[in-house]
């Protein structure tokens, strides 16, 4: 067998509250990126976003939360991308096997600390939410939710952070450390990120272009993703249904500068050098690059770099950004797209690169533009991070 | 067959002076404060003075703790960085915050949101050494270390790589210790003395630092133990962590009369210290018990701190005596257990041998 087996996939994002709600809008040109509604911010006239359009207090009715719970809006759409995702993996009996969990985030609960931050000490109400601002607070809630007591982890390596939950979890189970674990990330929007974005001047005003010679910066979005990683075993002992599998991975540090990508995409291209060597594939075996693609002008021409470096600058397969439709989701993007990645397999599908008008001078690389149909068997998916953090996926069909 | 796991290195920067000393001997107990702070190296020796001023105490901390501990491994390379931390950069996530909200989302500059992200000790010290290899950080609470020492030793196993360096590193934040005061973690500011053992109140005397160690596949002659295992565990009640604890032993061959001491995570917190006590008075009765948060404060990876003490026990063959719970002693030291957890949660059971 190829790689690690995926039996479940759970996700909410801009463009749909379940997988088949997601994938309907990726093939039906269905963008998730509006206008700002629950965050009150001087900057929502000119931002635009990747919104899951739920208040909290729809989404604490959802997860049929108690009035006294201190979940983050993060935890919350965490909670229910998990939920999903166990859910369509038939699982039923949550610690039968050893069972782990690894999330990630970038800032936690940073949502209900912005909210609250000078109010804590006047109401007393408030006070539960002050533990929401540990990183590891998600995956603690995600795990008493689905009844976990196992191993508990989370990553946080900026906008790789899910890439990197997902390339442990593979390797838990590779190394037969666990049968069963459940990976990816969840991010809510948060004052504190887009300011962060807006002063390091990298927020688009328009809708984000990946790969356009023209592209102006990249639009935040929310979102969680979770998948099922499962053991041969498991899958051969319950004879489960595989969606796909995670056949490479690969992470390396572009130790150039703490928030920008280098020139040549040193980093990007060590991490899917690395990839390629765990699944023993040829650059030519994959079908679709789903490219980190944020189009901010550094990453797309540093990531454009170190493709054309793997292909030698030529026949670069299909490749497109899916953030046009769901925003830049930071620390979740990278399960968000493993999830897209997974659909792209089960439906031979490319996904359309959207926005896309004139192609950058600095090289010959035009992004798929339009739906394609054709076979897929390996997908790349790329995801990059401050902190010089790069990661490559390649999800294989089983 | 699988690679073996040996420290060889060690550099820990923490509230106590910890480094140009031997062992603690220079350490003394704070009974006045709820809140301790680091004791500070020489940035200067490490660190320019125009990169000092930009980076946050953690960040240096952690550079300089991870310089030791390769200056102490001499070694100059590493395959892979690993670091782990439960608030991160939480200094400079309190400034851009607080800029935010009193300048109305105006008039921002994005030092402090760069230094922010949780990663930014791993990847400073990335660029410091142009490290291009592995580089992950786990943010999880108390288990944020031991997540960071179980994805190194599976690294080492599957000979992805032969040196590694791989830390716990946390500081203070002025704002964020007045909201743990608030919410109890912290002790309260009127109850000094505050004491760790015999505290009858909840919250912790909390504290900082950073620790860093050079974990490679070859035994050397600055070797200071093996590790043996690492294992964590989200959730265990009062009474299951002694059969959790068994069977961690177990599957690593060792059995309790085997352990020749034990290093506990007491903080004083009077809720939660059911969870060592019993192991202290039955289980390991008759094992020499250690305890450290008293020197080193409670914080996310404060067990990075007992990481260190424990390696440190097996190289010196000795055991300091204010570290010591009990009067029981061994006459040599070989295998070490650690055990910590918070709040009932996050467990984590760590095992070394000399």
């Amino acid at each position: 067998m190829k790689g690690v087996a995926i039996t479940g996939m759970g996700i909410i994002s801009a463009i749909g509250n379940s997988v088949e709600e997601n994938y309907i809008s990726l093939i039906e040109n269905k963008i998730g990126v509006s206008r700002i509604q629950n965050i009150s911010t001087v900057h929502a006239d000119v931002i635009k976003v990747g919104e899951i359009k739920k208040t909290n207090d729809e989404l604490i009715s959802e997860l049929e939360l108690n009035e006294d719970n201190n979940f983050s809006r993060t935890a919350m759409i965490g909670t229910l991308a998990a939920k999903q995702a166990v859910e369509n993996a038939g699982i039923t009996s949550i610690n039968e096997f050893r069972t782990g969990l690894i999330s990630a985030t970038s800032v936690g609960g940073m949502d209900m600390t912005e909210k609250h931050y000078y109010d804590y000490f006047e109401k007393p109400e408030l006070v539960k939410y002050i533990t929401c601002h540990d990183g590891g607070d998600v995956a603690e809630k995600i795990a008493e939710e689905l009844g976990l007591k196992g191993m508990v982890s989370t990553i946080s390596t900026a906008c790789s952070s899910a890439a990197n939950s997902i390339m442990l979890g593979a390797r838990l189970i590779k190394t037969g450390k666990l049968d069963r674990v459940i990976v990816g990330g969840a991010d809510a929007l948060a004052k504190f990120t887009i300011n962060g974005f807006k002063t390091l001047m990298i927020l688009s005003d328009d809708y984000n272009k990946p790969f356009d010679n023209n592209r102006k910066g990249l639009n935040l979005g929310e979102a969680a993703a979770f998948l099922v990683l499962e053991s041969d075993e498991i899958v051969k002992k319950q004879n489960k249904k595989v969606l796909a599998r995670v056949s490479g991975y690969g992470n390396a540090n572009d130790a150039y500068h703490q928030t920008a990508s280098s020139e040549n995409g040193d980093g990007a291209y060590l991490a899917m050098k690395k990839a390629f060597e765990v699944s023993g594939l040829q650059p030519s075996q994959i079908d679709y690059i789903n490219v980190h693609g944020t189009a901010t002008p550094n990453n797309d021409l540093s990531e454009g770099r170190a493709i054309n470096r793997i292909y030698n600058g030529e026949n670069v397969p299909d490749f497109s950004s899916t953030k046009p439709f769901t925003g830049h989701t930071l620390a979740a993007a990278a399960a968000i797209e493993a999830v897209y990645s997974v659909l792209a397999i089960q439906n031979n599908v490319v996904y359309p690169n959207l926005n896309f008008e004139t192609q950058m001078e600095e090289f010959d690389l035009t992004p798929q533009t339009s739906l394609k149909n054709k076979n897929i068997e390996h997908v790349l998916s790329n995801s990059f991070g401050f902190g010089g953090n790069c990661s490559t996926l390649i999800f294989s069909k089983s | 067959m699988t690679k073996k796991t040996y420290i060889n290195g060690v550099g820990c920067i923490s509230t106590q002076k910890t480094f140009d000393t031997v062992f603690l001997e220079e350490a003394r107990v704070n009974h006045d404060e709820n809140v301790l702070a680091i004791v500070t190296p020489a940035y200067k020796e490490y660190i320019s003075p125009a990169a000092s001023r930009r980076m946050a105490k953690g960040v240096k901390n952690g550079i300089v703790a991870s310089a030791l501990a390769m200056k102490d491994a001499n070694t100059e390379n590493v395959d892979a960085i690993i670091t782990g931390t439960g608030l991160g950069c939480i200094e400079d996530s309190e400034k851009f915050l607080k800029s935010i909200l009193d300048n109305k989302e105006e008039f921002l500059t994005p030092t402090s949101f760069i230094q922010s992200t949780h990663n930014t000790v791993g990847a400073q010290i990335a660029l410091l050494q142009q490290c291009k290899g592995y580089n992950f950080t786990y943010v999880n609470g108390a288990v944020s270390f031991e997540s960071a020492l179980i994805d190194a030793k599976m690294q080492i196993e599957e000979d992805e790589a032969n040196s590694i360096l791989v830390g716990g590193v946390d500081e203070n934040g002025d704002y964020t210790t007045a909201l743990f005061k608030l919410n109890g973690r912290i002790k309260q500011d009127n109850q000094a003395p505050y004491d760790v053992l015999t505290s009858k109140t909840s919250g912790a005397v909390y504290g900082e630092g950073a620790s860093f160690f050079v974990l490679e596949n070859e035994r050397k002659e600055n070797t200071y133990a093996e590790l043996l295992d690492v294992y964590i565990i989200n959730t265990l009640e009062e009474n299951e962590v002694e059969s959790a604890l068994k069977s961690f032993l177990k599957s690593n061959n060792v059995e309790v009369s085997d352990i020749d001491a034990v290093v506990l995570g007491f903080d004083g917190n009077a809720d939660f210290e059911n969870y060592y006590k019993n192991l202290a008075e039955n289980t390991f009765a008759q094992t020499p018990v250690l305890y450290y948060k008293h020197l080193s404060g409670e914080y996310d990876t404060a067990s990075a701190f007992a990481f260190w003490m424990a390696s440190k026990v097996l190289k010196t063959q000795g055991i300091p005596e204010i570290v010591k719970v009990n009067k029981v002693s061994k006459p040599a030291y070989k295998t070490i257990l650690l055990y910590n957890q918070l709040n009932g949660k996050n467990h984590s059971f760590t095992l070394l041998s000399k």
